[in-house]
């Protein structure tokens, strides 16, 4: 983890807010103080230590759900049943991953995974796709109605998802569309798409137009200008939004359940999971610790791995209908 | 946070926004409409995404929801009437204004404190990281995870839920926490609050640290006591994040759906809008409710989104 991710600025992509973390501590800060009394240095630092254990303490409680089951997860099943993981420290040691190869293999977790993977990888480069091109027409093209158009579709941000389903799944049924990827990946290209296009055009009309002047006066066409100068320089912001829109489709319950409902060889792992939820109730924590967790791995290690433009994209993207 | 990043970090994209025109301007008139037409294929395939899937759904959702249940005859407002009246569906209703108005104060007031007191500590960065953690776990992995937290087991059985283990182990008798209706509504919160106060907290950390520090310092010069210098100096300096972060956590709740889907079914009144919704739909075949039960979503996000339009509307013609 870089110590610098989070202390770096909410705002998405590179543009930072005028004047925002600027206040790094200098050492100066330290030597130019006045040495204090000695009763007050101590005062200040029994606050500051007390301050440091209260940080830890949250922090400790903020994960400590987590870790439960990451601990259950690799116990066997009576021993979750007849203790808390937290009586797993204390001898006999009891550790398995047979859980882990009983959901893979006998619960369809394998195949889950396979199937979120299928559906969150289009669903990611094909919104990202459709954005930039809008974008970039949103931005460096000039045609009638673009602002109003530009609006029309960031006015989308906010809608609940909810509002469209039904009309959207008898359009489904229609055309035989209900159950298919192709289904799921076209729908997840719409419900991104909003919020891709705004980040996408914030980003693009940013960059200096001399840029894009002086190819023009060299004759590059507008595809030219697109693959050779524009995504070159949008890779912060397309990382971010890749990593948002992958993120969010693959934690996403609620469009999986509505168009793939039907069809459960196509389900990904969240709509799995909450199916074994559903059937083995609270009895069976072996099978459900294990398939959680192995539907939390990809984001996590995308998390630790690609903390900071993880951390952008999210925080630009939360508002996403 | 597409509220926040309109805000003043865009002042600099004007500018270059501005010079568009000269870049594109035409010579002549055929120049025009060849360049327009160009311009609608590469703006096309979104356009096309946002009627089909976005805009036309949302009018034909409207329509829906003023006809019976099965789309056949129009109804007029009988279907908010049921929803109005229905003891069931208020009970819906009432729970989804707590999940609002809790949700929203509690995951803000938390994400604020937090945010100020990692602030003061060496340990800043790796605190944020492990209260941001349940942002990468989807709704359905924290239900399992606080499904193990609640576990249930009756007095005298081994205790499992870690709850349950710390109330019987001081001697209380044990709770039902997503069964028992007077706690359940909250247990359900809790999770979401678990999962969002990091976003909250990041969001108001960056813009804790854009005050600047000579503010501060004077006030203190001035003799001003830390709790008057939070209230009076902090507090107003951030309130546009403070708005911010709670309209997105306004525009979620509005719409939670996994966490109760997962973890009760709705059951036990806990059920919200959209699980109502999801149920009318696929349970009872009801699409003139289940339609009418969204449209109050939808009229609960208006204002945020006229507010928006107006602010993205000022960015674009700048």
């Amino acid at each position: 983890m870089s110590a610098n991710d989070f202390v770096s600025p909410a705002s998405p992509v590179g543009s930072a807010p005028p004047g925002a973390p600027v206040t790094t501590p200098t050492a100066g800060g330290v030597t130019q103080e006045p040495r204090r009394p000695w009763g007050e240095r101590l005062t200040k630092w029994t606050s500051s230590s007390a301050l440091m254990a209260v940080v830890i303490v949250i922090a400790l409680l903020w994960l400590t759900p987590t870790f439960g089951i990451l601990v259950t997860s690799f116990r066997p099943g009576p021993a979750i049943q007849s203790s808390g993981w937290w009586t797993a420290f204390a001898p006999p040691w009891h550790f398995t991953v047979t859980n882990y190869v009983n959901v893979l293999t006998s619960q369809g977790i394998g195949h889950a995974f396979l199937n979120s993977l299928i559906i969150a990888i289009p669903g990611t480069i094909l919104p990202t796709l459709v954005a930039a091109f809008a974008a970039y027409a949103f931005s460096w093209m000039r045609f009638p109605g673009r602002d109003f158009i530009f609006l029309a579709i960031v006015a989308m941000l906010v809608v609940p998802i909810q509002m469209t389903l039904i009309p959207v799944l008898s359009l489904y049924t229609d055309v035989n569309l209900t159950g298919t990827f192709l289904g799921i990946w076209l729908a997840h290209t719409a419900y991104g798409l909003p919020f891709a296009v705004y980040l996408l055009r914030n980003f693009f009309s940013a960059l200096p137009a001399d840029l894009f002047e002086s190819a023009r006066v060299d004759g590059a066409s507008h595809w030219r200008i697109f693959t050779r100068i524009l995504l070159p320089l949008s890779v912060p912001a397309l990382a971010s939004l890749i990593i948002f829109q992958f993120i969010w489709v693959w934690n996403d319950l609620l469009v999986a359940l509505i168009y793939l409902g039907g069809n459960p060889d196509n389900a990904p792992l969240t709509v799995t999971v909450a199916n074994l939820v559903n059937s083995f109730g609270t009895n069976s924590y072996e099978v459900l610790t294990a398939a959680a967790f192995i539907s939390m791995a990809l984001p996590l290690v995308i998390f630790f791995s690609l903390q900071r433009y993880f951390v952008r994209g999210i925080l630009a993207g939360s508002v996403k209908g | 946070m597409a509220t926040v990043a309109g805000g003043a970090d865009q002042s600099a994209d004007q500018s270059a926004a501005q010079d568009n025109g000269a870049l594109i301007k035409p010579n002549n008139k055929r120049g025009t409409s060849r360049d327009w037409r160009f311009a609608w294929l590469w703006a096309g395939p979104a356009v096309f995404f946002a009627v089909v899937y976005l805009i036309y759904p949302v009018l034909d959702t409207i329509w829906l929801s003023l006809q019976n249940e099965t789309s056949s005859q129009f109804v007029g407002l009988k279907n908010y009437h049921t929803i109005f009246t229905n003891p069931n569906l208020l009970e819906v209703l009432r729970n989804n204004l707590l999940w609002l108005v809790l949700g929203t104060i509690v995951t803000v007031f938390a994400g604020l404190v937090i945010a100020v007191l990692v602030d003061r500590v060496r340990i800043e960065s790796v605190a944020k990281a492990a209260i941001f953690i349940p942002m990468a776990i989807s709704f359905v992995g924290a239900s399992v995870i606080w499904g193990l937290v609640y576990q249930y087991a009756a007095s005298g059985q081994p205790q499992i839920g870690i709850f349950d283990a710390i109330l019987t182990r001081f001697g209380a008798q044990p709770q039902a926490w997503l069964v028992n209706a007077s706690v359940d509504n909250f247990a359900l919160i809790l999770v979401y609050v678990w999962v969002w106060t990091g976003f909250c907290m990041v969001i108001i950390s960056a813009a804790l640290k854009s005050i600047p520090t000579e503010i501060v310092e004077a006030a203190r010069m001035d003799g001003a006591s830390e709790l008057s210098i939070f209230f009076r100096i902090t507090i107003p300096m951030i309130s546009s994040t403070l708005t911010v972060v709670a309209t997105t956590m306004v525009i979620n709740l509005l719409k939670i759906f996994d966490i109760i889907y997962v973890m009760t079914g709705g059951n036990f009144h806990t059920n919200v809008i959209a699980v109502e919704y999801y149920q009318q739909l696929f349970n009872f075949n009801d699409f003139g409710v289940a339609s009418a039960l969204v449209v109050i979503l939808l009229i609960g996000v208006i204002p945020i989104m006229y507010f928006n339009i107006r602010r993205f509307r000022m960015e674009v013609q700048r």
